[in-house]
């Protein structure tokens, strides 16, 4: 089987359509899992009563944020330096839904924010640099949308994309090198939760969904790209027909 | 269980469920509004394909 086949956008297009449900399908289990013992399962917070259970969406939302731009990076350097049409393609896919999940991270943290610090919003290190992270995703979609030629586009935006990567590990760290408002993180890879297993075990299944959701989506989204680029550039769509 | 006390939230039932309303709305907005987006698109390229097969013959 030749694999490379699938960089072409035309073939990649009916294999993409396969995948969805595999990813979709699952990404609905999930959810309705996670919430089911976020809710029903997981006890009640000691401190924070049941304010804390905004965790389950707002943590996943937040890393989706995050790990999105640095794929989306990394697609659209690839896409650059090896002139890549189909991984630039994957590149504007990503930028959209992971600006939905940097919104809805700091949507869900305003919501809770204000219950326990008494504020919708202060410009401490780890909210500041993820409202930065918002701008830079619509910073790589607007500067697409503004670019006539779809590879020079695709250019312009792997320049922006690389540079921005360096707010990841800002946000990522912030809580560390600032004394901030916000607190800790609660999952570290080495050591111990320090969270009832309930929790983490929601959290973690929440995230699972969240990252098969973004996979459908990106799919689907990125089916659209490689019809919208092929029609534009005057070739024959019939694999979509 | 009582329902009423699990949708009160301890209090914070609009933050609470203020944060999975506004989810539910960004993510089920963006699949639908993927949906229309590709719907439209279809039916364009189906168009377009028909009609350079009405062209050739």
């Amino acid at each position: 089987m030749k694999i490379y086949k699938y960089a072409s956008p035309a073939n990649f297009y009916p294999l993409a359509g396969k995948l969805i449900p595999w990813f979709a399908v699952p990404a609905a289990i999930l959810f309705v899992v996670g919430l089911y013992i976020g809710f029903f399962v997981a006890p009640t917070d000691f401190q924070q009563g049941d304010a804390y259970r905004i965790i389950f969406i707002h943590v996943p939302a937040a890393w989706m944020g995050m790990f999105l731009y640095i794929l989306m990076a990394a697609y659209a350097g690839i896409g650059w330096a090896f002139n890549a049409r189909l991984s630039s393609m994957m590149a504007s896919s990503l930028a959209i839904t992971g600006a939905m999940f940097t919104f809805l991270s700091l949507a869900t943290g305003s919501l809770w924010g204000k219950p326990t610090w008494g504020t919708w919003w202060v410009w401490d290190a780890r909210m500041t640099s993820t409202l930065i992270l918002m701008f830079l995703y619509i910073g790589f979609i607007s500067l697409q949308a503004a670019i006539d030629d779809p590879r020079r586009a695709d250019r312009a935006g792997a320049v922006l994309a690389l540079v921005g990567v360096i707010n990841v590990p800002i946000i990522y760290f912030s809580v560390q090198w600032w004394n901030t408002l916000h607190q800790g993180a609660t999952i570290r890879l080495l050591s111990k939760p320090t969270m009832a297993p309930p929790m983490v075990a929601a959290m973690l299944i929440m995230l699972a969904a969240c990252w098969l959701y973004s996979i459908a989506v990106v799919l689907i989204r990125l089916r659209c790209i490689i019809l919208e680029r092929e029609q534009a550039a005057g070739r024959v769509v019939e694999f979509a027909v | 269980m009582n329902w009423s006390e699990f949708f009160s939230m301890g209090g914070y039932a609009f933050y609470v469920w203020g944060s999975y309303a506004i989810a539910l709305v960004v993510m089920g907005g963006e699949v639908i509004l993927l949906r229309q987006r590709k719907k439209a698109l279809l039916a364009r390229v189906n168009n377009i394909s028909h009609s350079s097969e009405s062209e050739q013959t």
